[in-house]
């Protein structure tokens, strides 16, 4: 059986380049990689929704250093100004994450 | 600054406020009844300290060696103008306490660069750690040259010239969306450490995370600092002193008078002024007069410890 993917659907109903325009940023997306950045101690954004198997890659562009930690998922390391980390969700649910060094700032990828 | 006679006493309000306009900054505070009042600003207020005896300690905090960023490209320098600083005091200090951020990245070269500096005051030291200083992979610099003698993290009390010292570190396993963190052994440790200790004993809290609730918003407060600070009601004088926050900010509470002191590497936002607690970029001629330390003066059966508030330039 032919598998219905989201490119065929939008091809046939014509609408494939209005749905990527309008498509919110917060919406589910299953492009592989994904950006949240850190600026002025806010994860931006703070929250996003990915398919599994897409990797995050947080850059910190503040000039002080960061973290960004899920408790027993996922632990970068201290992120100076401009360093990166990257995680792959293989598994699907909710991860609630936060700054180890300034914990006001939290963040939350969801998972489908 | 001779020109500006306050007298010993009786300074009002609007006068005291016309001194800190004027000064801007390093205005001598006496506190009786709870009600703040000026001495008078650096120069006198170090001339009334000098001739006053008593114990007089030094407060520096945050100095962030390694911090190389526009707010202030050389924060090593400007550690080393605050000791020249304090080297020049008219009165040497009994010790000096430093309230955390020593380093900006935990880094061996940047704590052996502080300690190089520091150690030219030629003071006894006595270290907190703030969260900067604990970001290493096995979190062991630190500890390996300050925590020797402490408990758990790194707290630990000492006596001096008849007060009781506490240093505490609020800066470890922070919880997701709160402040800065005792947790439940330090404050047991506290809680014993007190117990025995005379009413009339001048106690001196020191972290780096105020210990009061500055602005939950940037995190600046302590989830469980409210159980410490039951801790000491009972007693006469309580000093809170706190870094973290890279400026000064002075609350009277009862017994209890809390103090922030400035950082000696750069300049942060007052709370809610700017879109985040990060490094404040300031024109150059002025970054020297928000960064500095504070001397800390303790008499005998006067309840409150006089904080003078010392710029590095200005």
């Amino acid at each position: 059986m032919k598998t219905l993917n989201r490119r065929d659907f939008g091809a046939d109903l014509g609408l494939a380049l209005a749905a990527a325009i309008l498509l919110p940023a917060t919406t589910a997306r299953a492009d592989d990689n994904m950006d949240v950045h850190i600026d002025n101690f806010v994860f931006q954004p703070a929250e996003l929704k990915i398919k599994v198997g897409t990797t995050v890659t947080w850059t910190n562009r503040d000039d002080i250093p960061h973290t960004v930690v899920s408790a027993g998922k996922f632990r970068s390391k201290t992120l100076d100004t401009d360093d990166k980390f990257s995680f792959t969700f293989t598994n699907a649910g909710d991860y609630k994450y936060f700054c180890s060094l300034h914990p006001h700032m939290t963040g939350m990828i969801k998972v489908e | 600054m001779s020109g500006h006679d306050h007298g010993d006493d009786g300074v009002n309000r609007r006068k005291v406020l016309e001194c800190m306009t004027w000064a801007g900054t390093g205005v001598l505070w006496t506190i009786t009844g709870g009600v703040p009042r000026s001495l008078g600003i650096i120069d006198s207020a170090q001339a009334a300290t000098a001739a006053a005896p008593g114990m007089t300690f030094l407060q520096i905090s945050d100095s962030h060696v390694g911090f190389d960023k526009p707010a202030n490209p050389n924060a090593l320098g400007t550690l080393e103008e605050a000791v020249n600083k304090i080297n020049a005091m008219p009165v040497k200090p009994s010790f000096m306490i430093h309230t955390g951020d020593i380093t900006h990245l935990s880094k061996a070269a940047e704590f052996d660069n502080a300690d190089r500096i520091i150690s030219q005051s030629k003071l006894d030291v006595h270290y907190v750690p703030g969260e900067h200083d604990f970001l290493d992979e096995e979190v062991k610099f630190y500890r390996e040259r300050y925590g020797r003698g402490t408990k758990g993290q790194g707290w630990y009390s000492f006596d001096a010239g008849g007060v009781h010292f506490i240093g505490l570190v609020n800066v470890v396993d922070l919880k997701a969306g709160g402040l800065g963190n005792l947790g439940a052994e330090q404050l047991a440790w506290l809680e014993d450490d007190l117990r025995g200790k005379s009413k009339s004993t001048p106690v001196v809290l020191f972290a780096h995370i105020p210990l009061w609730t500055v602005y939950p918003e940037w995190g600046w407060g302590t989830e469980d600092g409210g159980r410490a600070l039951e801790y000491v009601k009972g007693f006469g004088s309580v000093t809170v002193l706190n870094g973290h926050i890279h400026q000064v900010m002075q609350k009277v509470e009862g017994n209890v008078t809390f103090h922030t002191a400035r950082s000696t590497a750069f300049p942060q936002p007052a709370p809610g002024a700017a879109p985040s607690p990060g490094p404040m970029k300031v024109e150059d001629a002025k970054l020297r007069s928000m960064l500095g330390v504070a001397s800390i003066n303790f008499k005998q059966n006067e309840q409150r410890l006089a904080i003078i508030d010392t710029p590095i330039q200005g």
